[in-house]
């Protein structure tokens, strides 16, 4: 399975204030540990929200906020893409992370057989033209 | 924490400590079977005491120090015995009782690698090598092998066993082999992550098209091996030809569960991520020199399958040329059905009949059932449509999927 480990914004990312030699250096460690496990397959950090944009829509109407926004806790500094075994697996994975403070959320990635009856417009059709294909055949 | 949630994280915590603890323990017993055994001992201890305890804050050093406390007292048990068998007169010096604790820190690096080599070690049959290197190295327990193979849990408990036996009998050294004999053992290696990644992608048997958790399984062991010898080119392309081949797993599968051919996919659900991974492992494939083995032209299809964005985009006239390449490197009908396909797109299905009917009256893929529907198609394509339902009918008889049957059957009403 795939997860999403989204690491949320401080007071000092939000300000910029780019993390110390040794915090990069032991989160290069643990990204070379993921990627020797197999389990890293992206990750990044994020600039703080005074770089980024919003677009808030409102039926047809697209309104485009600029950054900063507030409430810096529910805001994101970085994530990970990884694939695990389980949640579990990823949670022994995010306690290994060299961070000191704030909080790691993970969130697992859809699969395809999370979608059950909520199939994509594309393989609704495809199933319908296939019907359609055998019912004209028999 | 509840016993539940503890149960929960240790198997998380085995899940990633176990291949490194099983191999720091079998160097030092010099013995994968023996060092398996003290791992699985540090486990239980960990199920005895973690949910009392809680988990320690590093897991991985505690089972270590477990599983390496067990290894002393086994080598200590092993060497009394010795003892007392060599001479009773022979006498012991005092203090020269050995510093096994110390030995035991002296790790040399490579146990992991060493652990690769001599689960997929050529002494042992391709199923038990696939079944060892889940289990050692997957830290997959007996019945997660059995489930993903559809085999009783008993069979994979017993070929593990004669496995151990195997490599123990053999006198199998624990290590990475140097020279010559590293190429031969390493195509060991690759062939069975291939073989499990292909036991998930191309289900052989069963209902199910795939089982993409033993493709994932395999993924893992790729991008893990490429991480362990990253001056290996075959190593890189492997990994690739697999990132590339599973980012397709999502479009090959219909609403009904039928497989999808690649042309017919829906391109907008190939994993992208997966082919950006790939395509980065087969640059590395290239970039170490030399011209490419088998599993790197097989990557170097596939990417260019998936450079292109609609199936019209393809550069055909490449991969005829790869398969080309790849016919004169590793022969097999196999390949030569497949550049048959890649020429028929090239140059047209005239061309691509003649490659297949020299392969029909070669005989050696009489029982595959891709060729006679590969033949089915081109003499579809090319108006000869009696011949071409024959063909996909004598191909519905020959396969063992269930789902790919109805799908020829389908072609033949067609």
């Amino acid at each position: 399975m795939r997860v999403m480990v989204l690491v949320k914004a401080s007071e000092e990312s939000e300000a910029g204030v780019m993390p110390s030699e040794e915090i990069l250096n032991e989160m290069g460690k643990f990204n070379e540990e993921l990627v020797q496990a197999g389990v890293m397959l992206a990750g990044d950090g994020l600039h703080p929200s005074s770089k980024g944009k919003r677009v808030a829509f409102s039926g047809k109407e697209r309104t485009v906020l600029d950054g900063p926004f507030a409430e810096t806790k529910e805001l994101l500094a970085g994530f990970w893409i990884w694939q695990v075994k389980s949640v579990d697996e990823a949670v022994e994975w995010v306690k290994r992370s060299p961070f000191q403070e704030g909080v790691v959320e993970i969130r697992p990635v859809f699969e395809l057989e999370d979608f059950g009856e909520a199939v994509t417009p594309e393989i609704a059709e495809r199933d319908a033209r296939l019907r359609a294909e055998v019912a004209d055949r028999a | 924490m509840s016993a539940a949630a503890t149960r929960q994280a240790i198997e998380a915590v085995w899940r990633i400590e176990s291949a490194r603890l099983i191999a720091v323990l079998a160097r030092y017993v010099r013995d994968v079977g023996l060092g398996e055994e003290l791992a699985q001992d540090a486990l239980v201890a960990a199920l005895e005491q973690w949910p009392e305890s809680g988990v320690p804050d590093n897991p991985g050093a505690w089972l270590t120090a477990v599983g390496k406390r067990r290894a002393v007292d086994v080598l200590r048990r092993r060497e009394v015995l010795d003892r007392k068998r060599d001479e009773l007169g022979r006498e012991l010096v005092e203090g020269e009782e050995p510093d096994l604790e110390a030995e035991l820190d002296d790790e040399i690096g490579d146990e992991l690698l060493a652990l690769v080599f001599t689960a997929c070690h050529p002494v042992l049959s391709r199923e038990a090598r696939v079944a060892l290197t889940l289990r050692v190295l997957g830290g997959l327990t007996t019945d997660e092998i059995a489930r993903a193979f559809l085999v009783p849990e008993a069979t994979i408990a017993q070929r593990i066993v004669r496995a151990k036996r195997t490599l123990a009998a053999t006198g199998v050294r624990f290590e990475v082999p140097a020279g010559d004999e590293l190429q031969a053992r390493l195509a060991s290696v690759l062939e069975v992550v291939y073989l499990i990644f292909n036991e998930g992608y191309a289900a052989t048997a069963g209902e199910a098209w795939t089982r993409p958790e033993l493709c994932e399984e395999a993924l893992r062991l790729g991008r893990i091996l490429a991480g362990l010898l990253p001056e290996e080119p075959e190593v890189h392309g492997l990994a690739a030809l697999m990132e590339l081949q599973a980012s397709r797993l999502r479009a090959r599968i219909g609403p009904g569960g039928e497989p999808v051919l690649l042309l017919d996919q829906d391109r907008s659900r190939w994993d992208r991520l997966l082919i950006g991974l790939g395509l980065a492992e087969l640059a590395r494939a290239e970039a170490l020199g030399g011209s490419l083995g088998p599993y790197a032209l097989q990557a170097a299809i596939a990417a260019c399958h998936a450079r292109a964005l609609r199936p019209e985009d393809t550069d055909w006239e490449r991969i005829a040329a790869l398969y080309d390449a790849l016919a004169q490197i590793a022969p097999s009908p196999v390949v030569e059905l497949n550049r048959a396909v890649a020429h028929t797109q090239a140059f047209g299905p005239e061309e691509g009949l003649e490659l297949v009917n020299e392969l029909v009256a070669d005989r050696s893929l009489s029982g595959y059932h891709l060729l006679p529907s590969v033949r089915g198609d081109l003499l579809a394509r090319l108006g000869r449509h009696e011949e071409a339902r024959a063909e996909f009918e004598l191909a519905a008889s020959l396969t063992r999927n269930e789902r790919e049957r109805a799908l020829l059957l389908e072609r033949a009403r067609r």
